[in-house]
This record gives C-alpha cells, structure tokens and sequence, in this order.
C-alpha cells in the first residue's frame, strides 16, 4: 500500500513541478517538463505494480523489465540484428528508392499521374500489412520475406509524397529556370528535386515506422527461431512478459533512433526550409 | 472523366501483368499436375525441376500456360480465381455461415468501429486538455510524437494475451488495439485544429468577453472541422489494421486477419488473397464515408466554397 501511496504522491508532486516549470517558460523547461512527465509515468507504473502486486503475467515492473534486458543482451542483438537491420533497412532501402524512381517516372508522364497517383493514394490507405502472408509464402521464412514486406509498405507513402513535392516548385521559380534556358534535367536537379525534399523527407519519416511494423508484423506469420516479432509472439506463448517488453523496449529504441537519424538528415539537407529554422 | 480513362488504363495493365505473372510463378505446380496427368513435360520429373529457372521452364512449356490459370492451389491465383472465390464467399454464402467472407468482414468491421469510436474520443478530449492545459501540453505533446515512432502493432499479441488472461475475450481486445491506433493522429491533428484560429479571432472573443468555454464552442471547435476529419481518415484505416493484426495472435477463430492466417497455415492462396480485397474494400468503404461526411460537414459550416 504504501508503494502506491508513494506512487500517487510522487505523480501530485511531479505534476506540481511540471506546471510550475510550464509557467516558467525557460528553454530548459521545454525538456525537463516531458523528461520528468515519461519519469512520472514509470515511477507510477513502478508502484503500481509492486503495491497492488499486479501478476507478472499481466504487467512486469519497469524493474523487471531492465533486468531481463541487461541478461538478455545477446539474443536482444541477435534479434535486432535479424529483423531491424536485415529486415526493415534493406527492406527500406529498396523500397524508398523504388518509390524515389518510379515518382521521377511520374513526374515525367503527365498520364502515369492522371493514371498511377490515384491508385497509389488509394494503396497507400489500404491495410497492405495483410500482404505479409503472401509475401512469407513468396520468398521463405527468412529475413527476404521481411525486406519484402517492407518494400510493399513504404512505396506508397514515399511515392505520394515525392509525385506532391516535385509539383511543389512554383510557376514564377519554373518560369526563372526558363529564363536561363535550363533543360529538364538541369530544371530537375537545380530547382525541382531541392524544393520536393520537405515532401520527400515527410514520406521517408512516415516510412521509418511502417519498416519496423512491416518487418515485425511479417515475423507473426512464420519466421527462423529469431527476429522480434517471432521473440514476441513465442514470449507471449509462454508468458515471459518481462522478455516482450524488453522486446518492445528495444523496438521503441530503434524506431526512434531511425526517425531521429532521418529527421536529423533532414535537418542537414533542407535547412533553408521555414520549418527548419532555429526561432 | 478525363482523368478514369489512364486510371482503367493503368488498371488494365496491373492485371495483364498478374496474369503475365500467373505462369511462372504457379509453372512448377503446373508442370507436376501435367505430368501426372500424362502431358508430356520438357525437363522430367520434379526433382530435375527443382532448382530450375522459372521463367526457362515457362519458356519450354507453353503448352501448359492455359492450366497457370485454373490450379487449385497457386502460389499465385489468377485475378478471376480471386474474384469467383469473393463471389462465392459473400453472395453465395449465408451470412451467418463460418465460410461467408462477410461474416468474417463484420467481425472486424464491428472491432474497427468500437475501437474507432474508443480512439476517437479519448484522442479528442486529450487534445482539449492539451489546448487548455500548457503543463499538459508540453509534457504528453512530445510523448504523443515520439510515440508515433514506436512501432506499437508490435504489442498487439501482448495486448491479446494480456487481457485475455484477465477475462476480456473476443471484441474489446481488438478494439482496444484499435483505438489506440486510431488514438493519435486524432491528437495530433485535433491539437492543430483547434490552435488553428488565428490571434485577430480570438482577440475578438476577448473583446465579447466570452468565457473560454464559449471561446471553445463557437470558434475553436468549429475551426478544428477540416483538421479534424483529415486525421480521422487517417484514424480509421489504421483502425481497420489494428483489428486485422489483433486477430493474429487468438489463433484464427474469426475476423479477416483469421482468414489470412488460417490461409497462410493451410497454404491457400485464394483464402489469403479474398480476405486481402475484402479488407482493402472494408477500408476503401470507411474512407468513403469519412469523406462523405466531411465534405457534407464542411459544406454545411461553408468551408467548402
């Protein structure tokens, strides 16, 4: 009981400082007010836990959870290693760049995008992760079936959002281009391909996370004795709950490491863009 | 109109193309069923074919291309083969029949919306809070955006397990899913749309001294109408995803995702295939209610003009 009680106060007492802090308004409060909120959340959960003696079956505490991951480490990394960097990168890469092509093949065909860009909006929509077991089927239980799962799931969002940017550059920046005789490709290379890289770089952040639900979500319907998705469902099936959070802990991990090494990318390329600037 | 005719096209050329495909990716199948039924094939017996090149053996058998179409058990089924397997599924079938595609459709259908309507809610009374609220505001904000990155379809199994073992079966746990897909583009964009009205309008509440729940009711919520249903569009196909990924883990019982799976144990590609065009119309369907919705919405509050 008193494991909950000290959980409850130690929530009134961060909530205090957190709109304390809110008020303040100092740049060193626009972290300190989330970092103490996500540590809020895991002295609660911690406290929870322990006082109400919640089953580790149902909710391992966050304790819990650190330790199996520090033992764990080895199959961790084997596990990342099968599905993030052979399944989700490779399946990202081939995948983005496809879309990247085929978006120029677009641009360039004025009836391709009366055609294709309504089709692809419209798969971009679909729920494409049902193709995950055609694809297992396709390609083996391997790490080819994940990459390829992932093809299939960024194209669209990557494709949509090139075809928008390239259209992106206005008639007046166009009509300067001409003024100077360029071709199409000087056009492409100079104005068209720097003013779509907002958009680009919007679909490859959508894209970040698709690639990790797509290679995990392909593990579910069969895979080698290794991969996250197959630790978690085979952890589940033995109520080893602590190893599926660790699981989670370490897909939580890589999908924000990913979008932050995009969104970093990002920063460096397009850093003449309005949304970029350091106010 | 202008713009149906290069969309049949290309429609037109992606099955050509499936068609195209049928044959060399269904040819060893093929060319073991031939064999057994006394045709004779080019290189003999399946264990010679085995590590062969597809497309050379298509090339040296095109007696046998007509029967790529018509297996009963494809890696790859012929768009027809689709369609009459969707035909029989939902028309022919009774509703309430285990093998009716829209009893399977309803059973995720009925998840997707209870989970839907779950997320929708919750996502908007926490944007509120977040608009009202600064300490709130900056503290779940970045965790609702850094949580986009998490690839939480990963838990799903976990969640399934989780509540069953605490006694919640069959409908909620999905649902449960569901919203929680659902929950955040809902923020998200219910955050943007209700900041959306510029400082002139909220100064011109300010000078009809309206309390803020008036500043709520008559500007802020109207103006979040566009933002809104943009993101509920979002919300609902990642609903209907949600509903499929949750039905994986209980072991195929019933729902579309049931019938991938069982499909993909059985090794039936047509099962697989049906249940996929099933679940991209249930989608293509709830996108265009949304949208019917909001543009009838919208024209209505006059945004549409």
């Amino acid at each position: 009981m008193t494991a909950v009680l000290g959980a409850l106060a130690f929530w009134a007492a961060a909530w205090a400082l957190n709109v304390r802090l809110a008020r303040s308004g100092t740049a060193a409060a626009r972290f300190a007010v989330p970092a103490l909120f996500g540590v809020t959340i895991l002295v609660v959960w911690e406290g929870l836990v322990r006082g109400l003696n919640v089953p580790q079956v149902i909710l391992p505490a966050p304790t819990d959870i650190s330790v199996r991951f520090a033992a764990e480490t080895r199959i961790l990394w084997a596990d990342f290693v099968q599905t993030f960097v052979k399944g989700a990168l490779t399946g990202y890469a081939i995948g983005c760049s496809a879309a990247f092509c085929v978006a120029l093949l677009v641009d360039r065909f004025d009836v391709l995008r009366r055609g294709l860009l309504p089709i692809g909006s419209f798969m971009a929509a679909l729920p494409i992760v049902g193709t995950a077991p055609i694809l297992v089927m396709w390609f083996g239980f391997d790490w080819q079936s994940k990459a390829a799962v992932v093809v299939v799931m960024v194209f669209f969002p990557v494709l949509v959002n090139t075809v928008q940017g390239l259209a992106s550059a206005t008639s007046m920046q166009k009509d300067l281009m001409r003024t100077y005789s360029a071709g199409y490709w000087q056009t492409l290379t100079k104005l068209r391909l720097t003013a779509a890289m907002p958009f680009v770089f919007n679909g490859l952040k959508i894209a970040t996370t698709l690639a990790l639900i797509g290679a995990i979500v392909a593990e579910f319907f069969g895979s080698p004795t290794l991969g996250m998705g197959f630790r978690i469902s085979t952890s589940v099936g033995q109520l080893a709950l602590d190893m599926v959070w660790a699981e989670i802990t370490v897909a939580a991990l890589a999908g924000s490491a990913f979008y932050g090494l995009v969104a970093l990318t990002e920063r460096r390329i397009t850093f003449w863009h309005p949304s970029q600037r350091r106010s | 109109m202008r713009s149906l005719v290069p969309i049949l096209a290309v429609v037109a050329a992606i099955v050509a193309l499936w068609y195209a495909a049928c044959i060399p990716m269904n040819i060893k199948g093929v060319l073991t069923d031939a064999e057994r039924s006394g045709v004779v094939v080019s290189p003999e017996g399946a264990a010679a074919r085995r590590d062969a090149n597809a497309w050379r053996l298509a090339v040296s058998n095109r007696h046998v291309w007509q029967m790529s179409f018509e297996q009963d058990r494809p890696r790859l089924p012929a768009p027809h083969q689709v369609a009459i397997e969707l035909w029989e599924t939902t028309v022919e079938k009774k509703i309430t029949s285990k093998r009716s595609l829209v009893f399977h459709a309803w059973v995720t259908l009925s998840a997707t919306l209870l989970g839907f309507g779950i997320g929708t809610a919750m996502g908007i009374l926490l944007a509120i809070g977040i608009v009202h609220n600064r300490a709130m505001d900056m503290s779940v904000m970045p965790w609702a955006i850094a949580s986009q990155t998490i690839p939480i379809l990963a838990i799903a199994p976990m969640i399934i397990v989780v509540l069953n073992s605490v006694g919640l079966q069959g409908l909620v746990p999905k649902s449960i899913i569901s919203a929680y897909l659902s929950f955040f583009p809902v923020v998200v964009g219910m955050v943007a749309g209700l900041r959306s009205p510029d400082a002139m309008q909220l100064d011109l509440m300010k000078t009809y001294s309206a309390h803020s729940s008036e500043v709520f009711w008559k500007l802020r919520l109207p103006a979040s109408m566009p933002y809104l249903f943009t993101s509920l569009k979002v919300g609902i196909a990642a609903s209907l995803v949600g509903a499929i990924v949750g039905e994986l883990p209980t072991g195929a019982v019933a729902g579309l995702g049931a019938r991938m799976l069982s499909g993909s144990y059985y090794g039936q590609m047509i099962q697989i295939w049906s249940a996929l065009f099933a679940a991209a119309i249930v989608a293509a369907l709830l996108v265009a209610v949304i949208s019917a919705l909001q543009r009838a919405t919208l024209l209505r509050m006059g945004f549409g003009r």
